[in-house]
C-alpha cells in the first residue's frame, strides 16, 4: 500500500492539472482472453475500480468468482465490466473450461 | 470399456505416425496435411454429434450445459478450419484414420441411442472422458509433430488445448454424476 501512493498522488495531480476526464466512473482496467486463458491481473486495483473482460477468442467463456461476487458469461468477441465492490483476493474461473484462472487481488481505498 | 474402439483406431494412427515421425517430409505413413485437416474436423464433428445427440436425450441440466458447449467450442474450431484450408487451398482428404474414427463413433452413438436417464448420462460422459484423452494423445504424439503447415500447427495446438479443457470438465463432471 506504500507503493501505489506515489502513483496515484500524481495521477491526482494530473487529473487536476487537466482538468479533463475527471472521472464520474471509476478506473477501468481491460483483461483479455485469448487461446484458452486469461491475460494476467491488473495489478493496483482498488475498490470502485472495475474490471472489463474482453474475449478474443474463438470460444465463449465467464469469468466466475468462486466467492460468488460475479458470474459474467463472455462470448466471442464481449467485452463485460464488472465494478470491484470490496476489498479482498477474488479467485475467479471458466465455467467452460476450469484450467482457464485468474485471480484480482482488490484493496480499500 | 465401451469406448475402447476409438481409442484402439486412434492409437493405430499415432504408432503409425510416430513409426515414421522423425524427418516426416513426405514419408510413407506420416499423415499429409490434407489428411491431418481430415482427421481434426472428423474428430471435432464426432464430438458435436455426441453432443446433438446428448441435448436431445438428457434431462440433467449439468449434463445438457456441457454437451451445449462441446457443440459450441467445436464447431468454432472447425468451422476457423474450414476457413482455413479455403485460404491455403488445401483439400482436407479421407484416410483409414477418419473413417475408423467415424465408424466407431457410429457404433458407440447406436449403442448410446439405447439408453435413458441417468445410464445414459454417465455412459455419454465416460465416453467424453475416454474420446477427449485419445485425441489429445494423437494430436500432442501425431498430429501436432506431423503437421507441416504453421497455421494448421497452431490450429491443432488451440485444440489441443481446447480438447484438454473439455477433458478437464468432463471428468468433473463424470465425478458429480457417481
Amino acid at each position: 500500500m506504500e507503493r501505489p501512493f506515489g502513483v496515484a498522488a500524481v495521477a491526482a495531480a494530473a487529473l487536476v492539472l487537466t482538468g479533463a476526464a475527471a472521472p464520474a466512473e471509476a478506473n477501468v482496467r481491460i483483461i483479455t482472453v485469448s487461446g484458452l486463458a486469461f491475460a494476467p491481473p491488473p495489478e493496483r486495483l482498488k475498490v470502485g475500480d472495475a474490471v472489463m473482460w474482453v474475449n478474443l477468442d474463438l470460444f465463449e467463456h465467464t469469468a466466475t468468482a468462486r466467492n460468488g461476487e460475479f458470474d459474467v458469461d463472455l462470448k466471442p468477441g464481449a467485452k463485460v465490466k464488472v465494478v470491484l465492490k470490496q476489498a479482498g483476493t477474488i479467485d475467479y474461473y471458466c465455467r467452460f473450461h476450469p484450467g482457464m484462472t485468474g485471480k484480482l487481488v482488490v484493496v480499500g481505498r | 470399456m465401451t469406448w475402447t474402439i476409438p481409442a484402439a483406431a486412434l492409437s493405430a494412427a499415432l504408432l503409425a505416425g510416430v513409426a515414421f515421425a522423425p524427418s516426416a517430409f513426405a514419408q510413407a505413413g506420416a499423415p499429409t496435411d490434407p489428411q491431418i485437416a481430415h482427421i481434426a474436423y472428423t474428430a471435432g464433428q464426432i464430438d458435436v454429434e455426441a453432443g446433438e445427440q446428448a441435448l436431445a436425450k438428457t434431462r440433467n441440466s449439468e449434463v445438457k450445459s456441457f454437451a451445449q458447449e462441446m457443440v459450441r467450442d467445436h464447431q468454432a474450431v472447425n468451422d476457423k478450419a474450414l476457413a482455413l484450408v479455403k485460404k491455403l487451398g488445401v483439400t482436407p482428404e479421407d484416410n483409414p484414420t477418419s473413417q475408423s474414427l467415424s465408424t466407431a463413433a457410429k457404433a458407440k452413438r447406436a449403442e448410446l441411442a439405447k439408453l435413458d436417464g441417468a445410464a445414459f448420462d454417465k455412459a455419454y460422459v465416460a465416453n467424453e472422458v475416454a474420446y477427449h484423452k485419445t485425441v489429445n494423445g494423437a494430436l500432442s504424439g501425431t498430429l501436432i509433430p506431423d503437421a507441416r503447415n504453421g497455421e494448421l500447427k497452431a490450429l491443432l495446438q488451440t485444440g489441443l488445448k481446447l480438447f484438454t479443457e473439455h477433458q478437464m470438465h468432463a471428468e468433473h463432471l463424470a465425478g458429480e454424476l457417481k
